[in-house]
């Protein structure tokens, strides 16, 4: 764990050196100084757009989690809904969103309804799919158990497989928190008047090359901190979890 | 004792003539990859009420099969089936991780509709006859191999089913606490009569435990042999009768 942050600072280290030394234009490639620099004398700026950005984020989770969780619970609980739907959801993610995100635009206009659209399409495949891996994924001697013991199918899912499928979900959603950040970047760089993916937008031909680079730094700060905060909750949800892997070692 | 253990039959008998489980010729085949696997070729077997009947047998002689068929979580292919309804005890104690030791043993209850204080309530009154005090709301991480298992008995005993289905309940255990647990179920059938199918593959364990223990054959299973267990309870493992027994029973398998 102490190697993570060593190595880090080597690199970034040798980034100065080589955007000092290196005769490189500061438009061209600032060095992490001149950025850190940037995320201070910005600060109100990237603060702004930053809200923005994470606003969209979180919605489009939030979106991603509820759809993706309510598709894994009737795929799952209905076989013939699953063998219809599930080719159909793998399929679907050869769609690049790239190039669909711009189209969403026009037809769902500049405010946030396009961002919350990406980011929860980006979101919503991985939730799903954990989520019903993580339901199909339960010992069938617990099913087994169930049944003896007078459960009907809506008590075995909401007593047994529901919670079984839990850590699953968790991990579908750290995936999403990941990725949730460049889907919101992508919306608003296809059509906004706000966000940090804007902000790059902007600054990118204003040569203004540090701040582009402190929102990249804000990016990855709230992708992190996303992961986090899942991570917690998932300590605090289901704790069982954690100590099988303990144990498992 | 508590009311609602002794009259467990709910359920309409469906057997009749004091038999609680009847299997005449029964069959059962599966699909396997490499064509059908006969895991039961005609096993004929009576259980009367309130009796214990150990099944030994070597692995794949048909032991689960022959449990799963009688707690209808199979069909047999072939044969006569008729038992009382049934509550399956496997073989890892299963207890779910989530819920304290007094809510799982409620599963069945709590299946049934029964409101969740009632359900402790009930749960938590056998726990003293079955050892358990104290422990009521300890997670089964906290629990001993031993006691996860008497919770998962009590959880056998509480969905009020005629006929307890036991699969190898205790080969996941060390050797000294099996010997424990059986000693301990011995005593607890004692308080509380039930008709028990207790599938082993220990000899000893079945002769400690049951009335009359069934020795099956390797794949595909039949009834090879029958021995009533006609000694004084509680049993000791030494004793000599049970000693000539288990040599009877060794050498059918």
């Amino acid at each position: 764990m102490i190697a993570a942050p060593l190595i880090l600072l080597a690199l970034l280290g040798g980034w100065e050196l080589y955007a000092r030394l290196g005769g490189v234009d500061e438009f061209i490639l600032p060095a992490p100084t001149q950025i850190a620099t940037a995320l201070v004398d910005d600060r109100g700026l990237l603060w702004d757009n930053l809200t923005v950005t994470a606003g969209e984020v979180l919605l489009g989770i939030l979106v991603a989690l509820v759809a993706g969780l309510l598709l894994a619970s009737a795929l799952h609980l209905w076989r013939p809904l699953r063998r219809a739907v599930y080719p159909l959801l793998v399929a679907s993610q050869t769609i690049p969103i790239v190039i669909v995100a711009p189209l969403l635009v026009v037809w769902l206009g500049y405010d946030i309804g396009p961002k919350l659209a990406i980011v929860a399409l980006i979101c919503f495949f991985p939730i799903a799919v954990s989520a019903l891996d993580g339901l199909a994924g339960v010992d069938p001697d617990l099913i087994k158990l169930m049944r003896t013991l007078d459960a009907g199918r809506w008590q075995t899912f909401r007593r047994v497989e529901a919670p079984a499928a839990l850590p699953a979900a968790f991990s579908g959603a750290k995936i999403a928190a990941t990725i949730a950040v460049i889907g919101a970047v992508l919306a608003e760089q296809a059509g906004s008047s706000e966000g940090l993916g804007h902000l790059m937008l902007q600054a990118i031909p204003q040569l203004e090359t540090a701040r582009a680079y402190a929102a990249v730094v804000l990016l990855a700060a709230l992708a992190i901190a996303l992961f986090g905060l899942l991570a917690l909750l998932e300590r605090r949800a289901v704790p069982w979890a954690r100590r099988a892997r303990t144990e498992a070692r | 004792m508590q009311t609602n253990l002794e009259a467990p039959a709910k359920e309409p008998r469906t057997v009749g003539e004091g038999d609680a489980i009847r299997l005449a010729d029964v069959r059962r085949t599966y699909r396997g990859a490499r064509g059908p696997v006969e895991a039961l070729a005609g096993v004929s077997l009576r259980v009367r009420a309130g009796e214990v009947v150990g099944v030994v047998g070597p692995s794949g002689c048909g032991k689960s099969t022959l449990l799963e068929l009688v707690c209808r979580l199979q069909a047999p292919d072939g044969g006569e089936l008729a038992a009382e309804p049934a509550v399956y005890m496997p073989q890892r104690d299963l207890l779910l991780p989530w819920c304290s030791a007094v809510d799982n043993a409620a599963l069945a209850l709590r299946n049934r509709g029964v409101a969740r204080a009632e359900a402790r309530r009930r749960a938590g009154a056998l726990f003293g006859e079955l050892g358990l005090a104290g422990f009521e709301r300890a997670m089964p991480h906290e629990l001993s191999g031993g006691m996860r298992q008497r919770v998962a008995f009590a959880r056998t005993l509480l969905a009020d089913k005629p006929v307890l289905a036991l699969d190898e309940p205790f080969a996941s255990l060390d050797v000294i606490t099996r010997q424990e647990l059986q000693t301990w179920l011995a005593t607890t059938l004692a308080a509380l009569p039930r008709t028990v199918l207790l599938v082993t593959h220990d000899v000893e364990e079945a002769l400690l435990l049951a009335d009359r223990v069934v020795v099956m054959s390797p794949r595909p299973g039949q009834v090879v042999a029958e021995l009533e267990v006609d000694l004084e309870r509680p049993r000791v493992r030494t004793e000599p009768a049970l000693v000539a027994l288990r040599a009877r029973a060794l050498e059918a398998l």
